[in-house]
C-alpha cells in the first residue's frame, strides 16, 4: 500500500519515456512533434497530480466545502497548455517550411540533401 | 504506426483523455483548456500539416535498441527518484503548504472572486500571465513570418472557387454548423465573462471563439472566410489584446500602485480588483483568439501553395 501511493508519478514517468522514445527513435518530424506533445502532457499531469488533495474539491469557493485542491499548479498548467499550443504551431510551421525546402520530412533524407550541398 | 493521419487523430483522442484525467484531479479549468486545445486546435493543426507533408512515414528507425536502453535507464532513475516524493493526495505535501493555503483562505477577502484559479491567474500572478500572453503573441508572429505569402500567386481565386463549389456536397453539415456557430460564439463570451464564478476565463474563451471561426472557414472555404474576416484586422487585434493587458498595468502605476496592482484602479480595492481582472481577461481572450485564427489561416493558406509548388516540380 505504501509504495502504491506513488502510482501517479509512475504514470507520468511512463508517459514521459514514451514521448522521449518517439523523439529519439522516429525520423519523421511530425511524429517527433507528437512525441514532444506527449512529453509535455506528462509534465502537465505531474503538476496537477501534485496539487490534488484527498477529499478536496475543485478550487472554486462554495458554501459547505472546506478542503480544496491546490490552485497554484492549475494556474501554471492552464497557461502552459495554451503556450504549448502556440509552440506546437510554430514547430509545425517549421516542419512545413522544411518540407517545402527539402521535399521531405524524414531526418535521413534531409541529412542526405545537406551532405550533397557540402 | 505508419499512417500519420491516424497518428494525428489518436493524439486528439489522447488530448481528450488527458482532459478527463484533469477533471478527476479537480483541475476543471485546466481540463477545459486541454479539451479545447489538445483535442481541438492542435489536432487540427497536425492534420493540416499532414495534408501538406504527406501521410506515410518512413519505417526505418534510428538505432531503436539504443533508444530503448536510454529510455529504460532514464525511466528507472526517475522512478527511483519518485520514492522520496509525497504520496498522491497528501494534504501535508510540501507543494500544498507554501502559498496555497493563503490563496485559498484570503483570496476571497482580497480579490472577491469565487474561482481561486482566476484570482491567482489574473491578480496574484498577473505578471507571469502577462509573460505568457507575450509568448503566445510572439509565436503568432513567428508563424506569420514563416508561412505568409510574400506575393499571391496568379490563378489563386480560380482554384479557391473550385474548392468552394466542392463544398456544396456537404450541405447538411454546412446548414447545421451555420446554426451552431452563433451559439459557439455566445458560449465563448459566456466563458470569458463567467470566469470569475466558474471554470473559464480568457484563455479558454479565446480558443473557443477561434474554434467557431475556424469551423466556418473549414466549411465555407478559405476565400469566403478571408472575405468575412479581414486578416490585417485580426493581426491588429492580436496586438490590441496584448496592449490592453499591458496598459492595465501602466494604468495602475499611474494611479500610484505597482505594475498590475489593481487595488488602486477604484476607490474600493475589491471593485478595483474586479475591474482589473475583467480587463486583463479581455486582453488575454482577444490575444489568444486572434493568434489562433492567424495560425490557422496561415497553415490552411499554405496547403494550396505547397500543392502548386509540387506540381511545378
Amino acid at each position: 500500500m505504501m509504495i502504491l501511493g506513488l502510482y501517479n508519478y509512475w504514470i507520468v514517468v511512463v508517459l514521459m519515456m514514451i514521448g522521449l522514445y518517439i523523439v529519439i527513435a522516429h525520423g519523421n518530424l511530425v511524429k517527433k512533434t507528437v512525441g514532444l506533445n506527449i512529453f509535455q502532457t506528462s509534465v502537465f499531469i505531474f503538476y496537477i497530480s501534485l496539487g490534488k488533495v484527498d477529499g478536496g474539491s475543485a478550487p472554486i469557493l462554495a458554501e459547505g466545502v472546506n478542503l480544496y485542491s491546490n490552485p497554484l499548479p492549475h494556474v501554471l498548467i492552464l497557461t502552459a497548455i495554451v503556450v504549448s499550443l502556440a509552440t506546437t504551431a510554430l514547430g509545425l510551421a517549421i516542419v512545413v517550411r522544411i518540407k517545402e525546402a527539402y521535399g521531405s520530412i524524414e531526418e535521413e533524407k534531409i541529412q542526405m540533401e545537406d551532405n550533397k550541398e557540402c | 504506426m505508419k499512417d500519420l493521419f491516424a497518428v494525428a487523430m489518436l493524439s486528439g483522442i489522447y488530448g481528450l483523455l488527458s482532459a478527463s484525467l484533469f477533471v478527476t484531479m479537480d483541475a476543471v479549468d485546466v481540463a477545459f483548456t486541454e479539451a479545447s486545445v489538445g483535442a481541438g486546435i492542435s489536432t487540427l493543426l497536425m492534420l493540416t500539416t499532414v495534408a501538406m507533408t504527406g501521410r506515410s512515414e518512413n519505417t526505418v528507425r534510428h538505432k531503436p535498441v539504443l533508444a530503448l536502453v536510454v529510455v529504460f535507464v532514464t525511466g528507472a532513475l526517475l522512478i527511483y527518484g519518485t520514492l522520496d516524493m509525497p504520496y498522491f493526495g497528501d494534504v501535508q505535501a510540501a507543494a500544498n503548504l507554501h502559498v496555497a493555503p493563503r490563496y485559498i483562505q484570503d483570496s476571497f477577502q482580497e480579490i472577491g472572486v469565487d474561482n481561486i484559479v482566476t484570482s491567482v491567474l489574473a491578480s496574484y500572478r498577473a505578471f507571469d500571465t502577462f509573460g505568457e500572453v507575450v509568448v503566445i503573441f510572439t509565436a503568432g508572429i513567428g508563424v506569420l513570418a514563416l508561412l505568409t505569402f510574400t506575393r499571391r500567386p496568379k490563378g489563386d481565386t480560380e482554384i479557391n472557387s473550385l474548392n468552394d463549389s466542392m463544398h456544396e456536397q456537404y450541405l447538411i453539415v454546412r446548414i447545421v454548423s451555420k446554426i451552431l456557430i452563433p451559439f459557439i460564439l455566445l458560449f465563448a463570451l459566456y466563458v470569458q465573462f463567467h470566469g470569475d464564478f466558474g471554470p473559464g476565463g480568457g484563455f479558454q474563451a479565446g480558443v473557443i471563439f477561434a474554434a467557431a471561426i475556424i469551423l466556418y472557414a473549414m466549411l465555407f472555404g478559405m476565400s469566403v472566410a478571408r472575405r468575412v474576416i479581414n486578416q490585417s484586422f485580426v493581426q491588429l487585434f492580436a496586438a490590441v489584446g496584448v496592449l490592453t493587458y499591458g496598459s492595465v498595468g501602466v494604468a495602475s502605476m499611474l494611479n500610484g500602485g505597482n505594475f498590475l496592482d489593481y487595488d488602486v484602479l477604484s476607490d474600493d480595492p475589491v471593485a478595483g480588483q474586479h475591474l482589473g481582472i475583467l480587463l486583463i481577461e479581455l486582453g488575454v481572450g482577444i490575444a489568444v483568439a486572434t493568434v489562433v485564427i492567424i495560425i490557422f489561416f496561415n497553415f490552411a493558406g499554405r496547403i494550396g501553395f505547397s500543392k502548386r509548388e509540387g506540381n511545378k516540380e
